[in-house]
């Protein structure tokens, strides 16, 4: 190397070796990290797992107030045994169900559109439809409730005006709403995951791809597609995990008057008001690790039916 | 013909991203002329005639009420997310500059554990949180939404990768050589190579702070300790007995995006490093 020609010493030289000095060096670098992963993240986990086991129980005649006492498995069993928590769960099947197709299909074709030779514009487009991520997830569904609400609404006013009534906070619109806030939000993001994955694909395979007369068609679904596969599976873990933690949105549509989302619509939202509604920290605890669950759950399948190869190295 | 086919098919592409465009712009659009309105012009859902501009009232109003709590807000906000996103960024720069440049026992099951956290949903985290800190006693208190601020499993993911990327391991041996030690040498070196990474990291967890609801609703109850997030939430669940809260809570909201919308703009280059680190390979 180019220090080798230099007249100094070539290592300081120490009591400690090099392998204990790096030893060292790593772990002082790691710790503030790992305290805080534990107590902010170990911690908790643990604090729940241990609270999800216990309830309170009224004493014989009521007179010393509620005891806390080992329940073993007993508040899985109350939430998984109340219909309002599995209802929860259907609901997050319905919004999937009406969300990915929209959000991955909609990002897919976004971004193939922006890469082929005909976009103009693309900088400007890019930063249109990434913008939505700015504006953090409340005020979007502030911003989206105000523009359901017929007396504040002009889309309501134009599409009434056009002839066309819907209403937005009925059972029916209930779903398709939310379903559009997040899609507002998130959209651009993907889209720019997605465009950036595309423009590294190798330019040489799709010459060669269009050399053997492949239309764009073909070259769009059965060259980039592919090659850009391990972003689809990133964006689609992402968004599943994400759908499962529906809650804002629905929050502030069941404070509505007259709104069809009940206080315990979502998986979340039980576990919200479990803790808040109810008191109930046993079972707050136990709906949280369900949730959890549910999450690493949905995470293993979606990694394992993509087929990916090993987790991501840097 | 071949001709005509292609401005055919280049007119479809720009139409339907323009089409995309005007779907993400239109509420950002309608919430700047909205917040500009007085509330009779808002309520009658007429924000895009230039009648009733009070821009100047609503915002008077913002500041006059309860004493300009809407500004303290907008100070706690600022709190958490400067504070958090700055030690975030540090602590796990420091992390994925160790997971990338040492070897030692034990680190990919370690750096597996990370990214497990990565994959724990935050919402089903905030709970959990919430029943320790009313254990610990910490509940409705700053720290009770800032050290779990501190914390990003893919901050470290996402530091490791830029580590890899922007710190050569040459330039580190010459430092060695020199005699620095290791600690020196992160600190001297490999941060300030890295910076264009903890930028990234930093804005990161800005937005995620900044945008957090879920957290500061179950920790926090006194409303001097709210962000804006809580605080509009607040306001607007007032709204419906009280329509006067809407211009509040519109010209609110406009004013707690701004900063970002800013940020976005001036910093496209460290976002899209972000997003891209973590899918392209």
């Amino acid at each position: 190397m180019s220090t080798l020609g230099r007249g100094r010493a070539p290592r300081r030289s120490t009591a400690l070796s090099s392998r204990t000095r790096t030893r060292l060096a790593a772990g002082t670098l790691l710790t503030p990290f790992f305290v805080l992963f534990t107590v902010a993240m170990i911690v908790p986990v643990g604090y729940a797992l241990w609270l999800s086991l216990f309830t309170e129980k009224q004493s014989g005649l009521g007179f010393d107030g509620p005891r806390t006492v080992f329940d073993g498995l007993g508040n899985y069993a109350t939430a998984l045994g109340d219909q309002a928590f599995r209802d929860g769960f259907w609901v997050l099947l319905g919004y999937c169900a009406l969300y990915l197709p929209l959000m991955i299909g909609g990002a897919i074709v976004l971004a193939l559109l922006l890469d082929t030779a005909l976009a103009r514009a693309r900088r400007f487009f890019q930063l249109a439809l990434f913008l939505p991520h700015a504006i953090p997830g409340l005020i979007a569904a502030l911003i989206w409730i105000y523009l359901y609400t017929p007396q504040l609404s002009p889309v309501v006013a134009a599409m009434e005006a056009g002839g066309i009534g819907f209403d937005f906070f009925s059972s029916e619109g209930t779903l398709p709403s939310i379903v559009n806030i997040a899609l507002w939000q998130w959209l651009g993001y993907n889209v720019v995951i997605f465009y950036a994955a595309l423009q590294a694909v190798d330019r040489s395979l799709l010459e060669a791809a269009t050399v053997d007369g492949a239309g764009n068609w073909r070259i769009a679904f059965s060259v980039k597609l592919p090659l850009i596969r391990s972003s689809l599976v990133m964006v689609l873990l992402f968004t599943v995990i994400g759908s499962l933690q529906l809650f804002t949105e629905p929050l502030i549509l069941s404070r509505g008057s007259g709104s069809a989302v009940t206080s315990t619509w979502t998986p979340n939202m039980y576990a919200y008001s479990a803790a808040f509604e109810r008191n109930d920290y046993g079972l707050a605890a136990a709906a949280s690790v369900l949730i959890a669950l549910a999450a690493a759950a949905l995470s293993f399948v979606v990694t394992r039916f993509t087929n990916r190869r090993k987790e991501a190295r840097p | 013909m071949i001709s005509g086919n292609r401005w055919l098919s280049k007119s479809a592409v720009n139409v339907v991203l323009l089409i995309a465009a005007v779907y993400t712009l239109f509420p950002l659009i309608w919430l700047v002329s909205a917040a500009t309105k007085d509330a009779g012009n808002l309520l009658g859902g007429d924000v895009f005639s230039l009648q009733g501009f009070d821009l100047a009232h609503n915002l008077s109003e913002l500041t006059a009420y309860q004493d300009g709590i809407y500004f303290r807000w907008y100070g706690n906000s600022l709190l958490y997310a400067g504070a958090g996103a700055l030690g975030c960024s540090l602590v796990s720069v420091a992390a994925g500059y160790a997971f990338d440049k040492y070897r030692f026992r034990g680190k990919e099951k370690l750096f597996a554990l990370v990214l497990l956290g990565v994959l724990l949903p935050s919402t089903a985290l905030s709970l959990p949180l919430y029943l320790l800190a009313v254990e610990t006693g910490t509940v409705n208190t700053y720290w009770a939404v800032l050290i779990p601020a501190l914390v990003n499993p893919f901050g470290v993911y996402l530091s490791r990768i830029f580590s890899a990327g922007y710190i050569p391991d040459e330039v580190l041996e010459a430092a060695r050589i020199d005699g620095a030690g290791e600690l020196r040498t992160f600190w001297s070196v490999g941060l300030r190579m890295v910076m264009p990474g903890f930028v990234t990291v930093f804005l990161f967890q800005f937005t995620a702070i900044w945008n957090n609801f879920f957290l500061p609703l179950v920790m926090l109850s006194d409303k001097d300790l709210y962000p804006l997030s809580l605080g509009l939430y607040n306001w607007h669940s007032n709204a419906n007995a009280d329509p006067s809260f809407y211009p509040m809570v519109v010209t609110g909201s406009l004013l707690a995006v701004t900063p970002l919308i800013i940020a976005f703009v001036t910093l496209q280059r460290h976002w899209k490093a972000g997003l891209t680190a973590g899918s392209v390979k």
